[in-house]
């Protein structure tokens, strides 16, 4: 498949998806850090390039589930950045008006049915969408994103059974992240590689690094053309690693400072980057004005975002039910 | 006014089970979007025969036998109605609706608020409750609280074939989760059924009989062991009003307010356990509204015993109201008050 870092255009596009959930999340992070945002908040630093890879197989109508670790995927999906602080910073022009917050976050201009507070919440709803769109007659795919600990709940299991039964056109992507909370996922699956499972349920399954843009990309284009050919759903595992804290209240117990300067040295932008630079694709002075630009564009987005008015009160009784 | 088929309009008599086959059949025909899924409703007709043999008529895509899998389908539901289609999902007793409940709860009640009204979940679950058939504990629950509970949900408890029919059609039109109580014990009964497209509106109270000394509410199967007590209170002199419900969310309170001040007395029949049980609220409707003050008696609960739903057929018939506990609450409202 075409190599994403020898054509300026994807690489550019790459990059700055990749740049924008970073910064964004790094916003996230400092505006919490300074009480001016509520609740809680689940980042994905270190895991962009799957969101990135992934989306870049899926055409605007097709479909995405999403998780409580969402931000990326919603990103990577096509969703305004100020619409999304927005909604984290409770304000009316927010996605959900203030009504669901960074959980909650869908956009279905997009394709994008939803984060999910439930971690395998997405996985029968994903199939469900599969099955529309192969009922509609449509050809769209559904990806559904969900992580290694989504993969101890039953929902999970049910999805896939029901999606390989019916051979439905949905991607089931997980990203291994290593830990569901504080539960190691090579202590609570008794498995090599969580893709062993697939055989299980009779679909193809792989393992990819999740860290590697075009690994992902062509493990999830390979599966898509599968879906939309006809072939049903594909389970792929992408191997990655959450730097910060599951949510607010971590504080890395489980896990050793090591371990996660390990993974650092991992991280998939500077990798990309690289790889760019050493394909001559792109100057370093073309990756600088990527970074500035992502930089600029986040900045007005929270400052708009932030200007707007809170979320009202008003009609919250009537906005339980769809009339 | 009396609830009754309106005369002139066109109607067959049909099991209650037939009146919900009719109510699939008229939907899947009139609407590329609806189709049904579930365990066994293909070639075996469904559990209690409701399918029956609509498999040859609508096909296998409109109609889908599903794996044991309550979670995932109701999941499937939810996705399938987020994005263009009108799904219907069979759980083949509400008692498993335990296993589905997060979809049910967190998914589906949830996703439109959640989402700030960008996402509508036009999505049908259709579960048989109830005691009676001596399925015991795990197969006659009557958990209609639970859903009346989470905001998002709306639900019915249809009580005669024509209404089974007929709400059906009207949770099919609705854009949010709509949760269809049928009853075990109610399958095989027989009435006049509409033929063809006929609605029975969400929200609105059917008033079975129209007495003046006492109002009874009763829901599902309750509804036509209320109607056999008011006969037998009758030829004791005791003139009873029966209102059933439909739907307990929204629900229809100003009828139910009506007639108890109008009659002065309220006697609340439900199937379910007692405690918490859907008639508490409605007896709490009554005590914060106007009505209280022309009340003559206390607001007074029939409900099922707070215990599993026993086997042996004795035990059983004790664990929830009977045609006679009915009367005897009754005669005892209007002459001890």
């Amino acid at each position: 498949m075409n190599p994403l870092a020898q054509d300026a255009e994807a690489a550019k596009s790459v990059l700055k998806t990749m740049w924008m959930i970073r910064r964004f999340e790094e916003a996230v992070e400092d505006l919490y850090g300074r009480g001016m945002m509520h609740g809680t908040m689940h980042l994905s630093i270190g895991q962009e390039a799957v969101p990135t890879g992934a989306c870049l197989a899926l055409n605007k109508d097709d479909y995405i589930t999403s998780t409580h670790r969402g931000h990326g995927h919603c990103i990577a999906k096509g969703a305004d950045i100020e619409r999304m602080m927005a909604e984290l910073l409770a304000k009316e022009s927010g996605y959900c008006r203030g009504r669901g917050g960074s959980m909650h976050i869908a956009d279905t201009t997009t394709g994008n049915l939803g984060a999910n507070g439930i971690v395998a919440g997405g996985v029968p709803i994903a199939t469900g969408a599969a099955l529309s769109a192969h009922m509609r007659g449509t050809k769209q795919v559904a990806v559904c994103f969900h992580g290694d600990g989504a993969m101890g709940e039953g929902a999970w299991h049910e999805g896939v059974v029901l999606a390989a039964m019916w051979q439905l056109p949905v991607v089931f992507l997980c990203e291994n992240n290593h830990y569901g909370m504080s539960m190691a996922s090579e202590k609570a699956f008794n498995l090599e590689k969580l893709s062993d499972r697939a055989k299980g349920y009779g679909i193809p399954g792989v393992t990819v690094d999740g860290n590697d843009v075009q690994a992902v990309r062509d493990a999830v284009q390979e599966a898509v053309d599968r879906a939309r050919s006809g072939g049903g759903p594909t389970f792929i595992e992408a191997l990655t690693y959450r730097w910060r804290g599951h949510s607010k209240s971590d504080k890395n117990l489980y896990r050793t400072r090591e371990e996660i300067e390990e993974w650092r040295t991992h991280d998939p932008i500077p990798a990309f980057e690289a790889r760019v630079l050493q394909a001559g694709t792109l100057t370093e002075t073309d990756l600088e004005e990527i970074r500035n630009q992502v930089r600029d564009e986040l900045r007005s987005a929270v400052q708009r975002a932030n200007a707007a008015p809170d979320a009202t009160a008003d009609g919250l009784l009537e906005a339980v039910y769809a009339s | 006014m009396v609830d009754e088929v309106v005369e002139g309009t066109e109607t067959k008599v049909m099991t209650y089970a037939e009146a919900i086959r009719d109510a699939l059949r008229v939907a899947i025909a009139e609407d590329d979007r609806v189709f049904m899924m579930g365990e066994d409703v293909g070639i075996y007709g469904g559990a209690f025969g409701v399918t029956g043999e609509l498999i040859n008529e609508v096909g296998t895509e409109r109609l889908r036998d599903t794996t044991i899998s309550e979670l995932g389908i109701v999941g499937a539901g939810v996705g399938a109605a987020i994005t263009g289609m009108r799904p219907i999902v069979e759980l083949q007793f509400s008692d498993f609706s335990a296993q589905a409940m997060d979809q049910i709860a967190n998914q589906a009640a949830k996703i439109h608020f959640m989402l700030g009204g960008a996402v509508n979940v036009p999505l049908v679950i259709r579960a048989p409750g109830g005691s009676g058939t001596g399925a015991a504990a795990q197969h006659s629950q009557s958990l209609e609280t639970w859903f009346v509970h989470i905001p998002g949900l709306k639900v019915v408890m249809p009580a005669t074939p024509d209404d089974a029919k007929g709400l059906l059609l009207a949770a099919l039109d609705d854009p949010n989760p709509v949760v269809v109580l049928e009853h075990k014990l109610l399958y095989k009964t027989s009435g006049d059924v509409r033929v063809g497209d006929a609605r029975t509106p969400l929200g609105v109270a059917a008033i079975r009989r129209e007495g003046k000394d006492l109002t009874i509410v009763a829901t599902g199967v309750m509804v036509s062991r209320a109607m056999e007590a008011a006969e037998q209170l009758a030829a004791a002199g005791v003139d009873a009003t029966v209102i059933d419900p439909r739907t307990l969310k929204p629900l229809d309170s100003k009828t139910i307010l009506a007639s108890v001040t109008a009659t002065g007395r309220v006697l609340l029949v439900q199937e379910a356990a007692g405690t918490l049980g859907f008639m508490s609220e409605v007896a709490a409707i009554i005590a914060e509204s106007e009505t209280f003050a022309h009340l003559r008696a206390p607001v007074r609960r029939l409900s099922g015993l707070d215990i599993p739903i026993p086997y042996a057929p004795k035990l059983e018939r004790a664990a929830v109201p009977q045609v006679e506990d009915i009367v005897a609450a009754a005669t005892a409202l209007v002459t001890e008050w």
